[in-house]
């Protein structure tokens, strides 16, 4: 059986799963700590299940990114860019803001290397000037470094390179590659690779935390964290990676709406209490976005699942005169503040008693509410939805829609632009289901070029890469697929080249050995 | 005259990504690389054309090369060393800069150029908007020499072309050398006089832009309406507003060349808007009937905020707002229409000027 855990801000869920079956599930309030929250839940669910057998603990949450926001346990990290005698005018940490700038102790480097776009060098590595920079580095008690050469998505040789130098003269320093990173976007890139870095310390630490905290509770089982993308990454991975689990909460609510519903391609609208997230579902995953990210105020490219968010939620204040709805919330303390539970706010849920969409509290406390008060509310709530549902759609079809969360009670029977309109059963733990039934995954990014050989032949060899990764990375080889290919002609080459990017995914092995 | 500090980066970025016209791509890079140039060297002189001293010497220079390889290899100080090789090749000290195109991220390079070098910006450029080749400039069209002329990359090595026998030409090898350069070069031409910079370019577009970006944020704070800030700072109409629902998009020799559709909303309900573009947009439709082509601008902005939304930007749902401006007066002579209208682009219609309510 599998345990599947989400920590968010205000609860942390947890759920057992017996294969497709849902075996048992708790909600506790997030400890300050994380850890012990995890624990709770944990402990609480095997009370419900003694005799469960846990094959395997999958947990989702942002932790580590509080650090970043909080700016708090964070390593003194270097970065070094392989670029010179290009990109001088903007050097690494450019645009960092000036306080978390401080807390990395912020070293920027730049030394001779990097490539063209064509592959060719834009010089050669300036192995000397790279040795003076990490001398530098020791003597400062630097901890972690990230390394950037431009164009090493092409070719990543001269970042390797450098960081088997940078490993012979200082061991102890942890080197990330921005390569490994991310995509094309110099900057981004290397400000991903240095959170990474910069990261990687508190990432240990919470992780092996959690560890001991489940021996304690006689789980031997292995340990395995959320991802964005709404696939697994173990231990070892996610200290590497951190910052990859930034959005694992959206993401895992979305993968466990696809699970409960059977709907693996269409929209999901998550009502909470203050805001309605609004995403949409390809194969059964999140669809990701093409814009920058920020992450405390740092730009970056990871991808993140494409959603729009509203300020309407069950906990929505409504005002009669002038009329206006939020975007203010009484937020967690709805079942005192609305009126149908005793209170003198008058909010959407209260609208949605009095229009009979559902019955909780005292519906006597409504009765009084004007008719056209309430009819007009709800035609706000559902014509704000549909607006949002048709700016995530991908075309003008209508797709089928899974309503979650505890504030879908505000919504009817049919939306316009939902060709059918579900509401699976235990959708208020979606999220834990979401990190309970995730998979393996592993992808692989490479630029070939057309001319040596053909198009299928290309993306066969990343396909074959990528499903290299996910079986190294924990997925049963009988069940690895190819769930997602890119391809993006650089249009500017002249040898026809193009970027290929593919993503496969398996179900976690079992009965494999962990290494 | 008024100094372009770092505080007008940001209203330069939106009011040049709007006269871009749907090309231009990212402004970030370009914004930061001018507020670290304006950090080192401090701010900019900008000058009117007015105010151009009689025996001035004024260099055009501007970028060349791809944005998707600007992204990666991010521009360093081309622009400068392309100056100074313009300079040394023709003998003659530059006394003021002007900008190639105000449309998208190349308005900035101009000025990461002139605070190196410690040169005033004319407050005026070559299109008055964004076109896709070299050579689409008003000095040219004019009878400025577009010739001899530098291409500088990042590493220091600088080229010049001497001589070629139509402006066409020096596209084409201009385009070349950027390639084996990397794919980010700038370029610089040949002094102009002030004579012919009052003649040739188009006047006032630095400012417009400045002016543009900050009516759009002073809207955006103020909670009013960005679009009517627009058309109040530059006039123009609306053409149309309602959600994107259909792009479709195709590289063709080394241009984004598509068609996008939009489904009126509100008081364009019912109706249809059809945009082709060539990295700019080109000609806009609705149900069939030609509303507004180039020269003349078609903008798209974002309905809600007035940001301005790149091809590159647009997808499924967006809601925008397509305005339309009267081209700069230098585009609607014939021989203007010849280097920019719709027979340029390879389309039969007729150019009729986009009407535009006094006031």
């Amino acid at each position: 059986m599998f345990v599947g855990v989400d920590v968010g801000g205000t609860n942390t869920d947890a759920v057992l799963m017996d294969g497709n079956r849902l075996a048992g599930s708790v909600k506790l309030p997030t400890t300050a700590d994380v850890t012990s929250g995890i624990v709770n839940a944990i402990a609480e669910l095997l009370m419900q299940s003694p005799a469960a057998g846990i094959d395997a603990v999958m947990v989702g949450t942002t932790h580590f990114t509080n650090a970043l926001l909080e700016s708090r346990d964070l390593a003194p990290t270097a970065v070094v860019r392989l670029s010179l005698p290009a990109t001088q005018l903007l050097p690494p940490l450019v645009d960092w803001p000036p306080e978390l700038r401080a807390a990395i102790g912020g070293q920027p480097y730049m030394v001779g290397g990097g490539n063209e776009f064509d592959g060719r060098e834009i010089s050669s590595l300036d192995r000397q000037g790279l040795r003076l920079a990490v001398q530098e580095m020791r003597r400062q008690g630097i901890r972690a470094v990230a390394v950037c050469g431009v164009f090493s998505p092409v070719d990543p040789a001269h970042e390797t390179e450098a960081e088997a130098i940078i490993n012979e003269i200082a061991p102890e320093i942890r080197v990330c590659l921005s390569y490994e990173n991310g995509r094309m976007g110099l900057l981004e890139r290397e400000n991903a690779a240095t959170l990474n870095a910069c990261l990687g310390d508190v990432a240990q630490r919470t992780i092996t935390g959690i560890e001991e905290a489940l021996k304690k509770l006689g789980i031997n089982a292995p340990l395995f964290m959320s991802q964005n993308d709404g696939t697994l990454m173990d231990t070892e991975f996610a200290a590497r990676f951190p910052v990859l689990t930034i959005s694992s909460g959206p993401t895992n609510s979305m993968r466990g709406a696809a699970y409960l519903s059977g709907i693996t391609d269409g929209i999901v609208v998550d009502v909470g209490g203050t805001s309605t997230d609004v995403g949409a579902l390809v194969k059964g995953f999140p669809r990701e976005s093409a814009v920058a990210v920020h992450l405390a105020g740092v730009r970056t490219n990871f991808r993140i699942p494409d959603m729009v968010s509203i300020a309407l939620g069950g906990g929505t204040l409504v005002n009669a005169e002038p009329w206006q709805m939020g975007p203010e919330s009484v937020g967690y303390r709805l079942a005192q503040e609305a009126l149908v539970f005793g209170g003198d706010t008058l909010t959407t849920t209260d609208l949605a008693v009095a229009a009979g969409y559902a019955d909780f509290g005292n519906r006597a406390m409504v009765a009084g509410l004007e008719r056209e008060l309430v009819t007009r509310g709800m035609a706000d709530i559902r014509h704000r939805v549909e607006t949002a549902v048709d700016q995530v759609k991908l075309s003008r079809a209508d797709v089928p829609v899974v309503l979650v969360g505890g504030g879908s009670i505000l919504l009817g029977d049919a939306l316009v632009g939902a060709s059918e309109l579900l509401r699976p059963d235990n959708a208020g733990v979606a999220n834990a289901i979401g990190a309970a039934i995730a998979q393996v995954g592993g992808q692989m990014e490479r630029v070939y070029s057309l001319e040596s050989g053909g198009r299928e032949e290309a993306v066969a060899d990343c396909s074959s890469g990528a499903i290299a990764r996910a079986v190294t990375a924990g997925a049963d080889p009988d069940t690895v697929e190819v769930v997602e290919v890119e391809e993006v002609p650089l249009t500017y080459l002249p040898s026809n080249a193009t970027r290929v990017r593919v993503k496969a995914v398996g179900d976690l092995a079992l009965s494999r050995p962990r290494p | 005259m008024w100094q372009a500090t770092e505080e007008v980066l940001a209203p330069i970025a939106i009011g040049a990504g709007i006269l871009g016209t749907g090309g231009g791509g990212n402004p970030y890079i370009g914004q930061l690389r001018a507020r670290e140039a304006i950090r080192r060297w401090g701010p900019v002189t900008v000058m009117a054309p007015e105010e151009v001293p009689e025996d001035a010497r004024v260099v055009c220079v501007g970028g060349i090369g791809a944005p998707t390889v600007g992204i990666e290899k991010v521009r360093d100080l081309q622009s400068y060393h392309a100056l100074r090789a313009i300079e040394d090749y023709t003998g003659e000290r530059a006394t003021a800069l002007i900008s190639n195109e105000i449309g998208g991220s190349n308005s900035v390079e101009v000025l990461i150029a002139a605070a190196q070098a410690g040169l005033p910006v004319v407050d005026a450029d070559g299109m008055g908007r964004a076109f896709p080749e070299f050579q689409m400039k008003t000095f040219f069209v004019y009878g400025v020499p577009c010739c001899p002329m530098a291409i500088a990359d990042e590493k220091g090595n600088s080229v010049i072309i001497r001589e070629t026998i139509t402006p066409h030409w020096a596209e084409r090898l201009a385009r070349a050398t950027t390639i084996q350069m990397g794919c980010v070069a700038c370029y610089a031409v040949a002094p102009m006089s002030a004579e012919q910079v009052r003649r040739t370019a188009v006047p006032n577009t630095l400012s417009l832009a400045r002016d543009l970006g900050t009516a759009v944020q002073r809207a955006r704070d103020e909670g009013e309406d960005t679009l009517s800030a627009i058309l109040h700072t530059c006039p123009g109409r609306v053409l149309f507003s309602g959600k994107v629902v259909d792009l479709d998009r195709r590289t063709t020799a080394g241009f984004a060349r598509g068609a996008l559709s939009i489904e009126g909303l509100d008081a364009y309900s019912g109706q249809q808007m059809v945009i082709d573009f060539q990295n700019e947009n080109l000609i806009a439709r609705i149900d069939g009937e030609v509303v507004c082509t180039v020269p003349d601008l078609i903008c798209a902005v974002a309905s809600d905020l007035g940001e301005p939304v790149t091809t590159e930007l647009m997808r499924y749902g967006l809601r925008v707002t397509i305005l339309g401006f009267p081209a700069p007066e230098l585009w609607t002579t014939p021989e203007g229409l010849e280097a920019s209208g719709p027979a340029h682009f390879g389309y039969d219609t007729e150019y009729s000027p986009l009407k535009v309510q006094a006031g």
